[in-house]
């Protein structure tokens, strides 16, 4: 009994456990499921997908971990950031009121960085809000949940800017003669640089400590308001980068669907991780794991048939179940019972033992 | 004249793991008297008060309260106040944005015919109520508009219209000025008059002396004893609070005295911070060590707090080494060389869930700024150091600090602070929950770096360990430093400076 | 002894909740003030227009009632957008495809509502889950029921239910004096509908409920201070749990009303309706700490949003995101107003 909560206590366990799960559950369902063809040049199968479609899930993940380790609240307003990233930089390469082009407006570096930077803007604007006017990071995000969208719309003049560059969809797709679908080196790059700072500078350290008690990091030197503010800046950076992902696979900039409904997949991505949504000790390992069971999920949804809209519905109760699990009266009730369980079994053990005796 | 009494515990007994809050404590309450609840940190006050409103229960004892019949088991606050105790806590437990007239009848809102909630009746009966006991307020404006004072004298009003025979109030003139704390007694004067039993925990000797009929003081989880305040002067309330018998002090000279130097490393000028401590000033030599002493409450925590920056002062100037000090937060203060151990361990102190060696790093990596990593050996070197002088009781050093006992959670807080070789360090309350020998080792510590020339503030509530170690004493007394003591110093001139005197 | 009573200060604080309401009912009348001017000649001072205004946001009104509800215990619920989304497809759905009789699917739309805040608030109340996770999970469970029961939009024609379809199409005359000519020299009589009477009622009822029940009075106190609640002897997590009830049961009421407005059900309905309730209700005076509140601030929210968007349809040259836009720069103004008085009643204590 004891080496099987062991096992279960690992900090690693809940990703991993849900990740075989749904493996197990796609390789019942289609055998073929983990196989992978080179077909044109690049690969092709499930699992590539998965790791493919799953890029944006991860890179949000990772922003929404630190957000919710240093303050115990979720930045919901990651998707529409997305959104608006993605119309910065689509209005910047094709010019403003332009819906349709071929030609770059400026050059393609300086579009992307411009998205990504909106990003950054939008995170540190939440990062104020939170860190300094101390108002609760849902309602903080709310503000931008509701009007980056609507002014990503508004640089795309209303419609839906289309950038027919090649270079353009390199970066959501494949670049000519490397099989490996981009997204996953994006991936790869956001996540080293994120795990280096983390690592090689105190910060890591730092955010636990505010996260778990802001109060004695504070007495022993740490600001924790810049903390917080720079781990709501670095989700704004990762919404941005994902933004433009996401744009360039679909080689346009869609305001009203780019990163529609991400928020509540980058939030589950955490929790999947086995991260506390109450802050503190944090674990990006887990979060970047939980994003691809989640996408997993989505895809394995999908080839059963359910749509992307109905899907959300199994992703609820997932979310569901996970937070009642972690929730503090839910672990209380469960000690009680198996207390009683064991002092139930005491008594009839002794009980027996006397019946013995006798 | 012969008093009924009203209330008696005896034999109670509480322990949690790995600590006996109560040994056989015991308390008695006469009817229509005002009685003082005194001790120190531990002493088992709020406990023994927990588990006579039914938030703990108790695992031995006898609760005996007139009116109610045997051996009384209160399990919930509900339960108390069913037999007639109320408590009004420092935190008012009232409702801020509701109207002083719906906090006194919140789940109790007298009704119309149609059984909606009679307005005009609860504004009528709450101003009768309040003008019964002379707290003159209009009841119908919002609680968090009047002031701490009249909001406590809401939440008391309560009590006494739910007929409560015992009225227990905790700390409540921590927050209250001088007049306010006059009105407060005022009312209290009425209660008592009118029959009703108060229980007044505090620690403000003065208030005790004006106020309260009889005292009981707790130390340690046990009964001291039980005092008329008239009969009872002042250095023997002390002398019984920090266990000293009064006829059995010795003079005990500090150990190994060294020689201080008369470079003023800090020269602190009129600080002060609004609602915790008066304006004072504070001076300290190159490898002296001076202690803070005065009563839990007195000050001697928010004196230092002020000097660290913890709370930031709002008057007055620093300086270190003749240099004018901004201290806006702690960073500031770390970054000039002062460390600062705080005296509440878990709120101050403890990051649980990090390991520690994080713990004992934390501080350092803090001066050293975020870009500059303490090398991973560095850190394991320092760690390993502090786990041996210290002799901290840890399965490893990558063990999570809330799987320590507490004496061993206070060792890793404090090699924290010894990590940044502070020029000047304030210790408030460092031995508290630690054994003997790492006591007596820590005294010898706190000798050794006064001699290679750190300056050190000790705080204790053991004036004994504070008169081994320091040269001189700041003495704190309700909420100000009244006075220092220096040269030969004695437990008895400790305590007399403690108690004060003659009323101003 | 005279005790001294401090008036100055009670003056003056206990204005600052009645402050919030003043500023949002000037705020709306100089909005609307300006909108008559400046668009006089779209018609816009006609008195039709502010009726539209209600007609049009009859269903926003009861949502926002249950919103504040919820937001005076200091929770929150962002998933009525999704319910009303699943309420109109279900009714939708019903008559249109199915052809089922009104009445019970009403029935069972309301139903609904209460079962579903009952889960909703089970889970805050007794689990002690944080409300915006149980909520976000609500509303992406509704979201995706909606399109489970299916993914076309679906009309609601005449023949699929003629008593619906005359409810919607409903004319409620109010007095001919009210009545101006328009330009084509005919009298024009401003009208309502019943979603309107519904929604009116709707906000007189829970004015009531809030200001003379101990229910009511209950959400004040749980969102004041849930800690005292608990030691005054409040049952907190009953409360907590029926006011998410309540919110989705209005909700429920606010999705008919929303209905019969759009006559139809789609998947794509009613997206970031919850920003607009809970944006009303901050607009209105109640405070995201929770325990200030009330329903009256709340109606006046709905109408300054709701005239927000009028003014940029009315435009008609101007995109519908800069309502959007003007909506959550107003929520974002409030709520650092909000943070900026508790501040500065702090510093004052």
């Amino acid at each position: 009994m004891s080496s099987l909560k062991k096992l279960t206590d690992k900090t690693l366990f809940l990703p991993l456990f849900c990740m075989i799960l749904v493996l197990l559950i796609n390789v019942i369902k289609s055998p073929d499921f983990f196989s992978i063809a080179i077909k044109n040049g690049v690969l092709y199968g499930r699992l590539v997908d998965i790791l493919n479609r799953g890029s944006e899930i991860a890179i949000l993940a990772v922003g929404q971990t630190l957000v919710v380790a240093v303050s115990a609240g979720t930045d919901i307003s990651v998707g529409s950031v997305m959104s608006l990233s993605a119309c910065g930089c689509c209005m910047m390469l094709a010019g403003y009121g332009v819906n349709s082009t071929t030609e770059l407006a400026v050059p393609m570096i300086v579009g992307m960085l411009f998205g990504v930077l909106l990003g950054g803007v939008c995170g540190a604007f939440n990062g104020l809000l939170v860190s300094k006017l101390k108002i609760q990071p849902m309602v903080a995000t709310l503000i931008l949940f509701t009007a980056a969208r609507a002014i990503g719309l508004l640089l795309c003049d209303n419609q839906i800017t289309y950038i027919r560059y090649e270079p353009y969809k390199y970066l959501g797709n494949f670049i000519p003669g490397i099989p490996i679908p981009t997204a996953i080196f994006i991936t790869i790059a956001v996540i080293a640089v994120i795990s280096l700072l983390l690592k090689k500078t105190a910060l890591g350290l730092y955010i636990q400590s505010v996260g778990i008690n802001s109060r004695a990091a504070r007495i022993s030197g740490i600001s924790s308001s810049k903390i917080c503010f720079l781990c709501y800046l670095i989700c704004g950076l990762c919404a941005g980068i994902a933004g433009i992902v996401a744009s360039s696979r679909i080689y346009s900039a869609d305001s009203n669907n780019i990163g529609l409904n991400y928020e509540l997949d980058s939030i589950l991505a955490v929790a999947l991780g086995g991260n506390s949504l109450g802050g503190g000790k944090f674990n990006l390992a887990g979060s970047i794991i939980g994003a691809y069971t989640i996408q997993a999920i989505t895809t394995t949804l999908l080839a059963m048939g359910v749509s992307t809209d109905q899907a959300p519905v199994i992703k609820a109760i997932i979310v569901v179940i996970i937070v009642v699990v972690q929730a503090p009266v839910f672990k209380a009730w469960m000690q009680t019972r198996s207390a009683r369980r064991l002092a139930a079994r005491a008594a009839e053990t002794s009980g027996k033992k006397e019946m013995a005796a006798k | 004249m012969e008093e009924q009494v009203l209330l008696t515990m005896r034999d109670i007994t509480k322990t949690f793991p790995g600590v006996t809050a109560l040994d056989h404590a015991q308390l008695t309450l006469r009817k229509g008297e005002v009685h003082a609840l005194m001790g120190e940190n531990g002493a088992g006050k709020s406990t023994i008060i927990k588990c006579l409103t039914g938030v703990y229960e108790r695992d031995a004892g006898e609760v005996c309260m007139e009116g109610a019949e045997g051996n009384i088991w209160n399990r919930s606050t509900q339960d108390a106040q069913n037999i007639g105790i109320a408590t009004v806590y420092q935190e008012i437990n009232l409702c801020p944005n509701l109207s002083v007239a719906e906090n006194l009848f919140v789940g109790r809102q007298p009704r119309t015919r149609i059984h909606t909630v009679d307005w005009k009746t609860m504004d009528q009966r709450a101003q009768k109520i309040m003008d019964n006991l002379e707290i003159h307020v209009d009841v119908t404006t919002t609680l968090e508009n009047c002031s701490i004072a009249i909001q406590q004298m809401v939440a008391i009003a309560r009590a006494v219209d739910m007929d409560c025979k015992l009225l227990i109030l905790d700390e409540p003139t921590s927050s209250l000025d001088d007049k306010e704390v006059a009105k407060l007694f005022k009312l209290m004067r009425t209660l008592r008059d009118g029959g009703v039993s108060i229980v007044f925990v505090t620690h403000f000797l003065e208030q005790v002396y004006e106020i309260c009929d009889r005292i009981t003081v707790m130390r340690n989880g046990r009964f001291v004893g039980e005092y008329s305040v008239s009969e009872l002067p002042r250095v023997k309330l002390v002398a019984a609070m920090l266990g000293k018998d009064f006829d059995d002090l010795a003079s005990i000279k500090p150990e190994g005295r060294v020689s201080v130097s008369d470079e003023i490393v800090l020269d602190a000028d009129h600080l002060s911070h609004k609602g915790t401590i008066k304006p004072f000033d504070f001076k300290i030599h190159k490898g002296e060590v001076v202690g803070v002493t005065g009563l839990l409450g007195s000050g001697r925590s928010e004196m230092v707090r002020c000097i660290y920056g913890a709370d930031k002062a709002q008057s007055g100037t620093e300086q270190m080494r003749g240099k004018t000090l901004k201290i806006n937060s702690p960073i500031d203060s770390i970054k000039v060389g002062m460390g600062f151990l705080p005296d509440d361990r878990k709120a101050d102190g403890c990051i649980g869930e990090l390991s520690v060696k994080e713990n004992i790093i934390l501080a350092l990596q803090a001066r050293s700024g975020i870009f500059k990593r303490i090398p991973r050996a560095r850190q394991v070197e320092m760690a390993d150091h502090f786990i041996d002088l210290l002799k901290i009781k840890t399965a490893s050093r990558e063990t999570p600090l809330n799987q320590l006992s507490g004496g061993n959670q206070q060792k890793v807080i404090l090699a924290r602070w010894l990590c940044t070789h502070p020029d000047f360090l304030i210790l408030d309350e460092p031995t508290r929950g630690i054994d003997i020998g790492t006591k007596t080792e820590f005294q010898r510590l706190v000798l050794q770096f006064a001699a290679e020339g750190m300056s050190i503030v000790f705080i204790s509530s053991e004036i004994e360990e504070m008169l081994r170690t320091c040269t001189r004493m700041c003495v704190m007394r309700d909420g100000e430093k009244v006075g220092e003591i220096e040269g030969d110093m004695t437990q008895e001139s400790v305590m007399s400076a403690i108690a004060g005197g003659e009323k101003k | 002894m005279k005790t001294e009573v401090r008036l100055p200060q009670t003056r003056r604080a206990m204005n600052s909740n009645s402050l919030l309401l003043l500023i949002t009912i000037v705020l709306f009348v100089v909005m609307y003030a300006i909108g008559c001017m400046i668009y006089a000649d779209k018609g816009f001072s006609h008195v039709q227009t502010f009726l539209n205004l209600l007609i049009t946001n009859a269903g926003l009104i009861c949502v926002a009632c249950g919103m504040t509800c919820v937001m005076l215990t200091g929770g929150i619920d962002i998933s009525v957008g999704s319910l009303i989304a699943m309420d109109c497809m279900i009714l939708a759905y019903g008559m249109g495809v199915k052809g089922w009789p009104c009445i019970p699917l009403l029935i069972a739309v309301l139903l609904i509502g209460v079962v579903f805040g009952a889960v909703q608030g089970y889970l805050v109340g007794y689990m002690k889950i944080q409300p915006f996770i149980v909520t976000m999970a609500g509303m992406f469970f509704a979201r995706g029921m909606t399109a489970v029961i299916c993914t076309d939009q679906i009309s609601i024609t005449q023949d699929a239910n003629a008593t619906f379809y005359a409810w919607a199409n409903q004319k409620i005359d109010l007095p001919a004096f009210l009545g101006y000519t328009n330009s084509k020299g005919k009298l024009q009589i401003p009208y309502i509908r019943p979603a309107v009477i519904i929604a009116l009622l709707v906000v007189a009822v829970i004015f009531l409920v809030l200001k003379y029940t101990k229910f009511g009075r209950s959400l004040y106190a749980v969102g004041g201070s849930e800690s005292s609640a608990v030691m005054m002897g409040l049952n907190v997590r009953r409360t907590k749990m029926r006011a998410y009830i309540l919110s989705s049961f209005l909700c429920s009421i606010g999705g008919i009303c929303y209905c019969l407005n759009t006559m139809s059900g789609s998947v794509q309905q009613a997206r970031g309706f919850e920003m607009d309730a809970i944006a009303s209700s901050v607009i209105g005076g109640t405070l995201l700490t929770g325990g200030v509140g009330n329903v009256i601030g709340s109606l006046f929210g709905v109408l300054i949003t709701g005239t927000i968007n009028t003014l940029v349809t009315t435009n008609g040259k101007l995109l519908s995101s800069w309502a959007n836009i003007a909506t959550a720069a107003l929520l974002c103004f409030f709520i650092i107003l909000q943070s900026v008085f508790a501040f500065l009643k702090n510093r004052s204590k």
